[in-house]
């Protein structure tokens, strides 16, 4: 009979939960949907005027804006946390690694507002002062950079959670045939941990895209269509922030209907992660599953992969 | 399984019943009104102020809702505020039957780095500036170096006063500006930046940064006071009909000396002598 009590507690505290979430989402559609209805959901994302006191909403120049500080981001951010993953997880010495990855991890933790007064101290002063770039400091430049930092963590502690599930045999089979270990890395670790490096890297744009309070201090906000990384330019979130202060009517309805733009690209985006890392997670049970035919193993992860250039690859020296 | 469970859940009934009993008291004694109680609503510029006022009025209970000048001015027409609130002027149609009492006047400062050579602006100058046709302060008389201008988003309260009293209502504030929501971070953001053009309210200003003179009149208490200031609101209280009653009574102690060195402390200019 307790049992059943608690049972039926817990029950309800996972409903709540999920209806908390359909709430609201019904919430912000039932707000915003109007709008973008009344505009025509065409002008209202490609439209590229947005005033509010005009009762112009096109939402481009932030679209335009969200992509390129989440590009600028992944330029910057990925290759310094695929290095990052690929030393902690394959060269550095236990010691190091057991200190350093509970300290990038830790990175993730320092508040966005840190990372944005930092950036609006050092890095915007920078920006306009250094001798090729210049402008107001204030841009795409800025914030790309500080959500590059602030993407690491995500990017690199996802990385060296792929790279440490490819199986041993992978690395054993590789050196037996003679390969260094930088060659043993591109050629053989890097490809088979591919789908959840690029989980990683989706659920570090997922992060990127829906930063707000960081890229609110650093970007300049302008509503304008970005011609260089050196212009201000105003992402989805910081549309919302910055407005939602005196927003009433259909201002107020526009920046709902932004929230459904940015629900819907955030939600695209962790689909896509969890696909891509539920296709890796798969392949890696296969190969640890049969752990005495590596042969059959690779094969099926490479079929899984979509990537059969490895295996001939491995196999060929040994023919 | 008798008292050990039933004991703390009759607490619990308890301290239930005595929370709903005591929120249904707060309640009902929240919507019984008295003659000395007033109902304000309106401008989300005045709200900050207002409530100040509310603070120190021993008169009665003081109650401030936001919403806008609009509906402020509205609220006045249909009676679901004893007193509007509105930082900007009444069009004809709308100060029909109503009572407009300026409690107070609000300028906004056009601020510059201090480094700066500009020290003084003619109102068409900062239209163009702001309008994107005035790009390099070379030509208002500065250093040849590309303008940045700083504007406050769109919705509040400076900026639709900004555009009202300079752009007017042809001419928009350009995309290239920078968009920033606090007056303290615009403050900032001039004060580091050379080559910056902001505006800010007049109790935001302090000597981090530099006000220039707008048609060779300088924001101060006394200009802004004498209306010579041209970008300045006035905030108004708008009753219907003459104020009686609560509304006198509040509106009176606005207006007195006490009142009026509040808003002085507060950054705006009083508008009564004292």
């Amino acid at each position: 009979m307790r049992d059943r009590m608690i049972e039926r507690m817990l029950l309800l505290a996972a409903t709540s939960a999920v209806a908390m979430l359909a709430l609201i989402t019904i919430f912000i559609f039932r707000e915003g949907l109007p709008v973008i209805l009344d505009h025509g959901p065409l002008a209202f994302v490609a439209g590229v005027t947005w005033a509010p006191s005009l009762g112009q909403y096109g939402l481009l120049p932030m679209i335009a804006g969200s992509a390129v500080v989440t590009a600028g981001a992944l330029v910057v951010g990925l290759p310094l946390g695929l290095a990052c993953a690929i030393t902690l997880a394959e060269m550095a010495p236990p010691k190091a690694r057991t200190v350093l990855k509970p300290t990038i991890e830790l990175l993730a933790g320092v508040p966005s507002v840190v990372y944005g007064f930092i950036g609006m101290e050092v890095l915007v002063p920078f920006i306009r002062q250094a001798p090729l770039l210049g402008g107001p400091g204030y841009s795409a430049l800025a914030a790309s950079i500080i959500l590059a930092v602030m993407v690491l963590p995500t990017i690199i502690s996802i990385s060296i959670d792929a790279i440490e599930a490819v199986p041993r045999s992978f690395r054993e089979g590789s050196y037996a045939l003679g390969a260094t270990q930088w060659q043993t890395i591109t050629g053989v670790v890097l490809p088979a941990a591919r789908s959840g490096i690029v989980a990683a890297v989706i659920l570090g744009m997922g992060r990127a895209v829906g930063e707000t309070m960081a890229v609110i201090m650093v970007a300049g906000n302008s509503v304008q269509m970005p011609h260089s990384l050196l212009d201000p330019v105003r992402t989805l979130t910081a549309n919302i922030a910055l407005e939602m202060g005196y927003a009433s009517g259909a201002h107020a309805q526009a920046l709902f209907a932004t929230g459904i733009v940015l629900f819907v690209i955030s939600l695209g985006l962790n689909e896509i992660a969890g696909r891509v890392r539920g296709r890796s997670r798969a392949s890696v049970v296969v190969a640890a599953d049969a752990p005495a035919d590596a042969e059959a193993a690779a094969e099926a992860r490479a079929e899984l992969l979509g990537a059969p250039a490895m295996r001939p690859r491995l196999m060929k020296p040994s023919l | 399984m008798s008292s050990p469970i039933h004991a703390p859940r009759r607490r619990l009934t308890t301290i239930f019943v005595t929370l709903v009993v005591l929120i249904a008291a707060s309640c009902a004694r929240a919507t019984t009104r008295d003659g000395g109680d007033v109902v304000l609503a309106g401008s989300t510029s005045i709200q900050p102020f207002a409530e100040r006022w509310a603070e120190s009025y021993q008169l009665g209970r003081v109650t401030v809702q936001s919403g806008g000048s609009t509906a402020g001015i509205k609220a006045a027409h249909d009676g679901t505020a004893d007193v509007g609130m509105s930082s900007r002027q009444l069009h004809a149609e709308e100060s029909e039957g109503l009572v407009q009492t300026v409690v107070a006047r609000d300028g906004i400062a056009v601020i510059v780095h201090r480094a700066n050579r500009v020290q003084a602006l003619t109102l068409a100058q900062l239209r163009g500036i702001y309008a994107g046709t005035i790009r390099s302060w070379r030509e208002v008389g500065g250093a040849d170096a590309s303008i940045t201008v700083i504007t406050r988003e769109e919705g509040s309260g400076t900026r639709d006063t900004f555009q009202e009293r300079v752009m007017g209502s042809g001419v928009g504030i350009a995309r290239e500006a920078l968009v920033t929501a606090y007056s303290g971070g615009l403050r900032k953001m001039v004060a580091e930046d050379p080559n910056a053009i902001g505006y800010v309210t007049f109790s935001q200003l302090n000597d981090r940064v530099h006000a220039v003179s707008l048609d060779g009149v300088l924001p101060t208490e006394q200009t802004i006071r004498d209306a010579t200031y041209h970008l300045q609101r006035p905030f108004l209280f708008l009753t219907r009909g003459e104020p009686a009653g609560g509304s006198e009574q509040f509106l009176k102690f606005v207006l007195s000396p006490r009142g009026q060195s509040i808003a002085r402390a507060e950054g705006l200019a009083p508008v009564s002598t004292y």
